[in-house]
């Protein structure tokens, strides 16, 4: 068996006059779950749908499960497992029959019954598509995913649009279905939903890489773990924020300054002498652990929400 | 073992998955059943046959006038009205009297010889005066009454309705499931499977031919329960002859439905192949009534060839031999649309 489960190299995709994406470069180690990541329109959806042999790429060099689409398809198929971002299935058709359906397409797989399971919608078993609601749909999306106990399951934004609470049930439902050498490809713009569930984050924005690395890799890169964040009236300048104690970095949005910073112990006090010596009131200080969204923010400039927009 | 490996056959479950579908939408089973049914019971009651026709004929003022009234209303298919001599020549002249008598002692009749109405009528109104008069016929003529089923024009419509009931079926239901599941991308799902292209084909033009086949016999059943409309030929032939059909348009709709992708796109050229050939195709009347350079093209239509099979078959008990050209047009129809739409078929 490959140590890799995907390997893209240099891979584009051209609509027209849009390139969604521009010269990724992507590997993915057996057994892991990687998180693609990046803001809509990145181009994460077009880069799953050519490593699921749903969409040909205008150029580069893709190896799935040590395969090629071009002379493997068939056999690809029947080792991956796919959740599409939005499937409606059959309104009509009820949890059962649709996963049912899905398993007679393949020749090996786990029983109807496990999978419904798995995904922990026993209850709903006889009810009809149309009736779940939109965890529920999410939850029988990833059930025709898992029916072929595929060695490569692609999740493509398997929560957006849920509430926090469904989100947080279908975590669970993934965090159980990871491990025993299967790789996960999940794709998301959630900063907390690639921290919790991968491995791997590979973060993406405007068809290429800019980032990439374990969730903890990334916030450590920006320098510090704890970032301090005030509004100062009259605002400090960057040249004596300079002498904060453990400083790796600052930035202005408006009036808040943040601070990326080591040790708040040492931080907070420096930045209360500073405002002190300068005359300066504090109208807001708050201080938290950096997360992924601080590292979008500084590999960008912009944060996800702003990219979206 | 083997009955779970039958169950699991894809062709199997996708076969289902049109079933289900088809059973559990009442509206479908409305359109399927309950619309043809509607539309021949208000076609049928509208042009139904009716009974011998009374002429109307006006009786102008006189000293007799009471007296012919009478004699004419007891006569069989005349209905006197009592007018004025100037009103009575108006509506003779506009043709809503079909005679005027004029009732003297000798009485005159006016009536227009051109008109068929005005000499049917003379007949009658002259033998009735006679009669009345003391006139005794030398000889008893007995009549029988006689309505040739197969000639009535719900004849002729029952198989126009069914195949244009089977055109709208196979079009509206297989085209409009088709791109509801390119909008839902489970088309799009499917392709990511190791689903066979043809095991999707062969189950959806076998659920086609069984709801093809429940409705050609339902069609059948309730014209000759209603409306004793029989098939002459054979019941077999007729019933291929709409499975045929069927699959034909299933293939036309394959092909309508292989691009399109969203609903307004799909009905526009849904619309755009059945209504011409709903008018052109002779449902409802005879394609005959258009022109004679028309006749050629009229006659590659495929719901022409459907529907003149199906009369051909119903009207006159025509044998399969008779049907070889229409028989060659639905072939060619359908055979060309199938491969064209697995062609273009777009399934992401």
């Amino acid at each position: 068996m490959t140590a890799l489960a995907i390997e893209v190299e240099g891979l584009v995709k051209r609509f027209g006059d849009v390139v969604a994406v521009d010269g990724l470069d992507l590997t993915v180690r057996t057994g892991a779950c990687l998180g693609l990541l990046g803001p809509n329109g990145a181009g994460k959806t077009t880069t799953v749908e050519i490593l699921e042999g749903l969409q040909r790429p205008t150029a580069g060099r893709v190896s799935v499960l040590g395969r090629s689409w071009d002379r493997d398809a068939a056999a690809i198929r029947s080792r991956i497992g796919v959740a599409l971002q939005e499937t409606r299935f059959h309104e009509k058709l009820t949890v059962e029959e649709t996963v049912t359906l899905f398993r007679s397409f393949y020749p090996r797989g786990v029983a109807v019954d496990r999978v419904i399971g798995q995904v922990a919608l026993e209850e709903k078993r006889n009810a009809r598509y149309g009736t779940l609601s939109g965890g529920q749909k999410q939850r029988l999306a990833l059930a025709v995913g898992l029916v072929a106990d595929p060695e490569l399951l692609f999740l493509d934004e398997p929560t957006t649009g849920l509430d926090p609470a469904s989100r947080r049930d279908l975590w669970t439902v993934i965090e159980g279905l990871k491990g025993r050498g299967r790789t996960v490809v999940l794709t998301t713009h959630y900063m907390e939903e690639a921290a919790v569930l991968c491995d791997d984050i590979v973060i993406v924005d405007h068809g290429k890489v800019v980032a990439r690395g374990t969730p903890s890799e990334l916030v450590h890169s920006l320098g510090g773990e704890h970032l301090v964040e005030f509004v100062a009236e009259p605002a400090l300048t960057a040249e004596a924020l300079a002498a904060v104690p453990g400083l790796s970095g600052q930035r202005r949005r408006e009036d808040t300054v943040t601070l990326s910073v080591q040790a708040l112990h040492e931080a907070v006090p420096a930045v209360l002498r500073i405002a002190e010596a300068q005359g300066s009131r504090l109208s807001r200080l708050s201080t938290r652990a950096a997360t992924l969204d601080d590292v979008f923010l500084a590999l960008t400039g912009r944060t996800i929400a702003e990219a979206e927009s | 073992m083997a009955s779970l490996r039958h169950w699991l056959s894809p062709r199997w479950q996708l076969f289902l998955m049109r079933l289900r579908s088809f059973t559990r939408e009442p509206s479908a089973t409305f359109w399927v059943f309950g619309f043809p049914l509607l539309m021949s019971i208000a076609l049928g009651l509208a042009f139904r046959n009716q009974g011998a026709t009374r002429l109307t004929v006006a009786v102008v003022d006189g000293a007799r006038q009471a007296a012919v009234m009478a004699t004419l209303g007891a006569a069989e298919g005349l209905a006197p009205q009592a007018l004025p001599l100037a009103e009575a020549r108006e509506a003779l002249r506009r043709g809503k009297v079909a005679l005027v008598v004029v009732p003297d002692a000798e009485p005159r009749l006016l009536l227009d010889p051109t008109q068929p109405e005005g000499r049917t009528a003379r007949l009658l109104v002259s033998d009735a005066l006679q009669r009345s008069a003391g006139r005794v016929d030398p000889l008893v003529v007995e009549e029988e009454k006689v309505s040739a089923p197969g000639a009535r024009y719900i004849d002729f419509l029952i198989p126009g309705l069914l195949g244009f009931g089977i055109m709208s079926s196979s079009i509206w239901g297989l085209g409009w499931a088709l791109v509801q599941m390119r909008m839902g991308k489970l088309l799009k799902r499917f392709a990511a499977t190791p689903m066979r292209k043809t095991d999707f084909l062969s189950a959806f033009a076998a659920a086609r031919l069984l709801l093809a086949c429940l409705e050609t016999l339902f069609f059948v059943a309730f014209a000759r329960w209603i409306f004793d409309v029989r098939v002459a030929g054979s019941l077999p032939l007729f019933l291929g002859w709409a499975l045929l059909g069927s699959l034909c348009f299933a293939g036309i709709s394959a092909l309508v439905a292989s691009r399109a992708e969203n609903s307004e796109t799909a009905s526009g050229l849904m619309n755009l192949v059945t209504l011409p050939m709903t008018v052109l195709s002779g449902v409802f009347f005879s394609a005959s009534h258009f022109p004679g350079w028309m006749q050629p093209v009229l006659r590659l239509l495929p719901l022409t060839a459907l529907i003149d099979g199906l009369r051909a078959v119903a009207t006159d008990g025509a044998p399969l031999l008779a049907l070889l050209r229409p028989g060659l047009v639905l072939v060619t129809w359908g055979a060309l649309a199938f491969a064209l739409a697995v062609r273009w078929f777009r399934w992401v």
